[in-house]
């Protein structure tokens, strides 16, 4: 569905994203792992459309999406997670994913009917809340959250947009370590049962093996080895660059 | 309850009340307008009172070029019109911005509009203003009748309904679909953008619809005033605007309202018994950002809250 050929992105003389190729079919849930400044953060940067790269082409279901808006590649079905969490602060967690709902069905041009009144939106919300087990929080706001909490909600509103792929910038980052399996739970069911291919950014290998199909590694902005996850533990290379462990 | 004991002020408050009273609704109108963008949009407008403007001016210079169309049916929605174009045109520059580029922008604008009222003085009567008679309602004339009873009498019920109707219309823009849109851009906009709305496209809207409530604002407020004058568009009058939304609190739907209530007592009160009253004006306002950063409304409501925990 995700086809990247040669995709380059330089920085003056930083080579955050260099050459790379990558696939990644229907259903997929594919981890990019690598040290810091490895580019992982910009590849993903650059398939949502947040940056344009210098060279190089990203089709996603055989459309050429290299250079379109973000807006145009969400209507399309590419959503992303942030690495530091992006939500809105002064709306009810509902109506965080409520608004994602609307704006998805085109409906926000509705101006004078309570948006209660749209009760099959609502309980839409509510049930892509409880696929994250946070129906019960729907109505505080995102202040009285956890840490863990508001990276959930953070991916439920990239979910409530009927992603096709999920891009999901390092989803248990800042999470106490206790939580950080519970929260990848909930995410990777719910993204299960929709069968949703998904990028995720992650450094923590415990999580990178136990949730993903396939694992990426990359080195200075290439990639440098990929496979399954047990596969890529073993390859000495990695071990080497990546886990800085020498045998 | 409350509406109810509004249909009845005219038959207690003594007509000086009544005309702050009425220069108070004007003012909420125009507070939940404003509040539309600050409070739910995140968008502090130091020009606002160039709609204002652009509402008391369709009135008066109706009433001085085209007489025979002087009739509220008539008068309001040319007002409504005329402040639309006027926010589409000055928003469409504004909404490029945010922050403190958005206010100063905003504001300029507002300074343009206010030094050609003042400069065309053939026109718009310059620094002398113009003069709003009593206008006429569904054929009902009110010649002969002098403006404080016009005041208590008809127009009283007449502004009461507009104050409703604009109250239902914001309460109902602000809890719909588009009005949590907004609410998306004021928190976030980097996010809003990522699922898709289009961050420039409904801050504009939010403004147009802004600049309509506070033109219907400034529309009704002539008739009471009797009396335009450029000052209506001068940052001054603007920064009212901003002042008495702060003082009710932006950050409850009815702050705006409850603010421009007690602004306008509080102003009137203040200028008869002092001179420096932009004193007592400065004064609240370093109080209010001290020790009720959410406003008089934003207090009462969470000493409300408090009360009721204790309670349980």
């Amino acid at each position: 569905m995700l086809a990247i050929d040669n995709l380059k992105k330089h920085f003056g003389f930083v080579k955050a994203v260099d050459d790379v190729s990558l696939n990644i079919e229907e259903g997929e849930i594919v981890s990019i792992i690598g040290t810091n400044g490895a580019g992982k953060t910009t590849l993903v940067n650059l398939i949502s459309g947040y940056i344009k790269p210098d060279s190089g082409r990203i089709l996603f279901f055989d459309k050429d999406i290299t250079y379109a808006s973000p807006y145009v590649r969400i209507k399309l079905g590419v959503g992303r997670s942030f690495q530091l969490i992006q939500l809105f602060g002064g709306i009810t967690v509902l109506d965080n994913v409520r608004t994602a709902l609307f704006s998805k069905y085109g409906m926000i041009r509705r101006g004078l009917l309570s948006a209660d009144r749209y009760s099959s939106v609502t309980e839409e919300a509510i049930k892509i809340l409880d696929n994250f087990n946070m129906s019960d929080k729907k109505n505080l706001t995102p202040k009285g959250l956890s840490e863990g909490d508001l990276k959930i909600l953070d991916i439920a509103i990239a979910f409530a947009l009927k992603s096709k792929l999920l891009l999901l910038d390092e989803p248990t980052s800042g999470v106490a370590t206790s939580d950080k399996f519970k929260v990848m739970d909930s995410i990777v069911s719910a993204i299960k049962k929709e069968g949703i291919s998904t990028l995720i950014i992650e450094h923590d290998m415990d999580i990178v093996s136990g949730y993903s199909d396939r694992v990426v590694v990359m080195h200075e902005g290439r990639i440098m080895a990929q496979g399954k996850p047990d596969e890529i533990m073993e390859n000495k290379e990695v071990k080497a660059t990546v886990f800085g462990i020498v045998s | 309850m409350i509406f109810i004991a509004l249909l009845f002020i005219p038959r207690i408050l003594s007509i000086h009340d009544l005309m702050l009273f009425e220069y108070g609704i004007t003012f909420a109108i125009v507070g939940l307008g404003f509040n539309l963008l600050l409070g739910y949009t995140g968008l502090l407008s130091f020009g606002h009172g160039a709609y204002f403007a652009a509402g008391a001016y369709s009135v008066a210079m109706i009433a001085k070029y085209l007489p025979q169309a002087y009739s509220l049916e008539i008068l309001i929605p040319a007002a409504l019109f005329f402040s639309l174009v006027l926010s589409i045109i000055f928003g469409f520059v504004c909404v490029r911005h945010t922050k403190i580029f958005f206010s100063i922008l905003a504001l300029s604008l507002s300074m343009l509009l206010y030094a050609l009222l003042f400069k065309l003085y053939h026109i718009t009567g310059g620094s002398d203003g113009l003069r709003v008679t009593l206008p006429t309602l569904f054929g009902m004339s009110f010649k002969g009748i002098r403006r404080p009873e016009f005041l208590s009498g008809t127009y009283y019920y007449f502004l009461l309904g507009m104050f409703s109707v604009s109250f239902l219309v914001m309460k109902g823009i602000v809890s719909s679909p588009f009005g949590k849109a907004l609410q998306a851009i004021r928190d976030n906009e980097v996010r809003a953008e990522l699922i898709g709305i289009r961050v420039r496209r409904y801050r504009l809207y939010a403004f147009m619809i802004s600049g309509m409530f506070v033109g219907l604002g400034g529309a009704l407020w002539t008739f009471v005033n009797g009396h335009v004058t450029a000052d209506l568009s001068h940052w001054v009058f603007s920064g009212e605007i901003v002042y008495m939304t702060l003082l009710g609190g932006f950050g409850i739907f009815e702050g705006p309202i409850i603010g421009a209530m007690i602004f306008t007592y509080l102003k009137l009160y203040a200028m008869g018994n002092t001179q420096y009253w932009m004193f007592v004006i400065g004064a609240t306002l370093i109080v209010l950002v001290l020790i009720l950063p959410n406003g008089v409304a934003g207090a009462v409501s969470s000493l409300w809250t408090k009360i009721k925990l204790k309670s349980d």
